[in-house]
């Protein structure tokens, strides 16, 4: 595993940070190349609806989760019988959340339900008051209210453990991480995230807490006597890194390698030279936004792949490969027919950029209104309940 | 005990007033011994005390904790306080005709509410200059963000009559939210005025002694420099942010007050008007986005509510989709294509209303699950 070269020339993705080459897009079929993971092609994605006897998630139709590892061992074992758990999380770093974060949560509620298996939550406290410099009381408090957010999601608490590093590490699960830190030498972590001696040892030591969870004996109140269930997680991609170590190190430790199904990121309203950023309020559309933040927001800053005049426009079309109100849309807007109009007659000019953005001001809104209602709902109770160390005896059910 | 009245001796000055030393030892010889200490210094048994009564128009709810409940915990704790009985005051300059002339601080105390409708109870020096403004700021509040809680909150929250706001009142349950900042200036007197749940009363206590009773019934004290202004900005966050009360209150809280008021605090919606709404959430004030909040959390909890609330979405398709354009062009075949349309539009929808409604009531469970006393074998 090389290191990513980190001069501006090159692009960037790793855990950390996302950046494009100079000012172009993410080129994501190198990014494929360059990690070592596999397309998702259109036969994955007729084999879930087959094996699922139900509409595969707007985000596969889409090719928002566009690459893979071992999803198909994933799926030639469920078709024998054999189930599996999901494995996602999220490293709470601020209360903000917007519609980029929902993403993988969005897909892996689709996946528990499809599927109809448990899942696991990590919430990297830890993580993220090393990383930025958060008290741990501060990092705990926010660990706890983006549970919130995520259990708004609609995850099912019958099927569901989401659980915090600060709270849960201990027992059979700090047992796999010295296991797992005992087969990763210094110079190979520092291969694969790009550590340097001016690091603190927190960081260094990181990476097995997030690898654990990918093994079941880290959860013995879960799957106990069930060493060689699977996993699958759905993340974005920049999260492979991590995964990359842990499939290395899983056979020496005698476990499955966890399979992987991963994003692409979310472009910002902007334009698509990197990723939504929780530090730039306008680059993205949070849950926390009114309807007139939303209508304000795409109107003003979203980037528009039409022309710059209404003549122009009529006669060339819109340039759907830059234009951010459509791609949003491509995300989120359900109906495929509506999808597949929109693209004829704002690719041909027939459409202009204002309606297209009235639309997605509308199926944005929706999207948000709906999670804040539920979010509403959301008690401090619920989330302990959620995160409660508690066996869950219907999780295949 | 004897009805009486006895006083010491009147300086002219102040109006008749009853002192009473209250401690666990006077209790213990049978309790309402009071030493009455005139000016001269002479001392004269009286006798003990006309039963409480109530004061003013408001009675205290079954809920809420009565003065002598109030005085018996703080005896029962060893606290030492001194107990002033008066006419009824209403404000501060009142009190002081009566207790002014003895030693100890005597407080001021605002019930606040923001716009979120959390509540702040700030109990200050009578001197202390309190500017709400900057406050609001100091709290994160914006500028204009607190405001003086409506009257009917007093006796709604802290259950106590109106001119008798106290951090005693903390004690009551429905106070629980409630967050309470106290003058640094208490610290420097040797002790300080309160009433204790009724305004025909004031008793002197040191402040550390109310902070370790509050403690001891798991509530937070906060002592702040109310005359401070120090500056809030991009780099300079609210000083006091975390003395904002956290988060709105929870499902419960909102089904007891829902089917429980009598009074629209603007929090809750009333159980009528929750069925009167259309399915689409419409986004406008904050007050309306807030019962709606209130509302669907309720449907969560309560089934007959859930199924209200399907039916009105239900309805609101098929409503939406028999229109003579349709009649026209579907004739017979009507039926299918609203019987589809609900499908398309509500599944996801309706598929979450009912995880959420899953996941409230296993909570529901949970809780009561863990609280359960251990099985006597």
């Amino acid at each position: 595993m090389e290191k990513e070269n980190e001069t501006k020339a090159e692009q960037v993705v790793n855990p950390w940070e996302v950046s494009a080459k100079g000012t172009g897009k993410i080129d994501y079929d190198k990014l494929i190349d360059q990690f070592g993971c596999q397309r998702l092609d259109k036969s994955f994605v007729d084999r879930v609806f087959r094996l699922t006897s139900r509409t595969p998630h707007i985000f596969l139709r889409r090719n928002v989760f566009f690459a893979h590892r071992d999803f198909n061992e994933i799926l030639d074992a469920y078709e024998r019988g054999e189930k599996f758990y999901l494995y996602t999380g999220r490293g709470p770093s601020s209360e903000a959340l917007h519609l980029g974060h929902l993403v993988p949560f969005m897909f892996t509620k689709y996946l528990q339900e499809a599927f109809k298996v448990p899942l696991v939550i990590q919430l990297t406290d830890d993580e993220k008051c090393m990383w930025k410099n958060l008290t741990v009381e501060e990092s705990k408090r926010l660990a706890r209210e983006n549970a919130k957010d995520i259990i708004a999601c609609g995850f099912d608490i019958s099927r569901t453990f989401i659980f915090s590093d600060f709270d849960y590490v201990g027992g059979a699960f700090y047992e796999n991480m010295v296991k797992v830190a005992k087969c990763v030498t210094y110079n190979k972590v520092v291969g694969i995230f790009g550590f340097t001696g001016e690091d603190h040892i927190g960081k260094i030591s990181f990476p097995p807490v997030q690898a654990v969870p990918s093994f079941p004996s880290s959860f013995p109140h879960l799957f106990s006597g069930k060493d060689k269930l699977r996993c699958l997680i759905p993340c974005a991609i920049d999260q492979d890194p991590y995964f990359r170590m842990t499939r290395d190190v899983a056979p020496r430790l005698g476990y499955n390698k966890p399979a992987l199904i991963e994003s692409l990121f979310f472009p910002a309203l902007q334009g698509e030279t990197g990723k939504m950023s929780a530090s730039d309020a306008n680059s993205a559309i949070y849950v926390t936004d009114s309807q007139k933040d939303i209508k304000y927001k795409v109107n003003k800053y979203a980037f528009s792949g039409g022309q710059d005049s209404v003549e122009n426009h009529r006669k060339y079309g819109a340039n759907l490969e830059v234009d951010i109100p459509f791609k949003y849309l491509s995300f989120f807007l359900d109906d495929d027919e509506e999808l597949e109009h929109i693209r004829k007659e704002y690719g041909s000019g027939r459409m202009l950029t204002g309606e297209v953005k009235k639309r997605l001001i509308d199926v944005l809104t929706e999207i948000v209104e709906r999670h804040r209602a539920a979010r509403a709902a959301v008690t401090d109770e619920m989330v302990d309940a959620f995160m409660a160390v508690r066996p869950l005896p219907n999780m295949f059910n | 005990m004897i009805d009486g009245v006895v006083t010491g001796e009147e300086d002219g000055r102040s109006p008749p007033l009853r002192r009473e030393e209250v401690s666990p030892e006077n209790m213990r010889k049978g309790g309402g011994v009071k030493i009455v200490v005139g000016d001269k210094g002479q001392s004269q048994a009286s006798f003990s005390l006309r039963p409480w009564r109530h004061c003013g128009f408001h009675p205290i709810g079954e809920m809420g904790f009565s003065k002598d409940q109030l005085l018996d915990r703080l005896q029962a704790q060893q606290i030492q306080f001194s107990k002033y009985e008066h006419p009824v005051v209403m404000t501060v300059e009142a009190l002081a005709k009566y207790v002014g002339h003895i030693k100890g601080g005597l407080s001021k105390n605002l019930f606040l509410k923001d716009k979120k409708h959390r509540f702040y109870i700030v109990s200050a020096l009578a001197d202390t200059k309190v500017d709400l403004k900057v406050l609001s700021q100091r709290l994160g509040l914006g500028k204009g963000g607190l405001r003086m809680a409506p009257e009917e909150a007093v006796a709604e929250i802290l259950q106590v009559p109106l001119g008798c706001v106290t951090p005693f009142a903390l004690l009551n349950e429905s106070a629980r939210h409630v967050s309470l900042l106290l003058d640094q200036g208490f610290k420097t007197q040797e002790c300080c005025f309160f009433h204790p749940l009724s305004n025909d009363t004031s008793i002197s206590l040191h402040i550390q002694d109310l902070d370790m009773f509050l403690n001891s019934v798991g509530r937070a004290v906060a002592y702040v420099d109310l005359e401070a202004n120090p500056p809030v900005g991009k780099d300079q966050p609210p000083d006091l942010a975390a003395l904002v009360p956290s988060d709105t209150l929870s499902i419960t809280d909102v089904l007891e007050k829902t089917a429980s008021l009598q009074v629209d605090s603007g929090v809750n919606s009333k159980p009528a008007s929750v069925t009167a709404k259309a399915s689409k959430l419409s986004s406008g004030s904050h007050k309306e986005k807030l019962a709606n909040s209130a509302k669907s959390s309720s449907s969560f909890a309560d089934p007959e509510k859930l199924i209200e609330e399907i039916l009105e979405k239900a309805s609101a398709v098929v409503l939406s989709e028999i229109k003579e354009e349709n009649i026209k062009q579907h004739g017979e075949q009507l039926g299918a294509v609203v019987s589809s349309s609900i499908r398309k539009n509500l599944s996801l929808e309706l598929k979450n209303l009912a995880t959420m409604f899953k996941n409230t009531a296993y909570t529901e469970g949970f809780g009561a699950g863990t609280r359960c006393p251990a099985k006597r074998l």
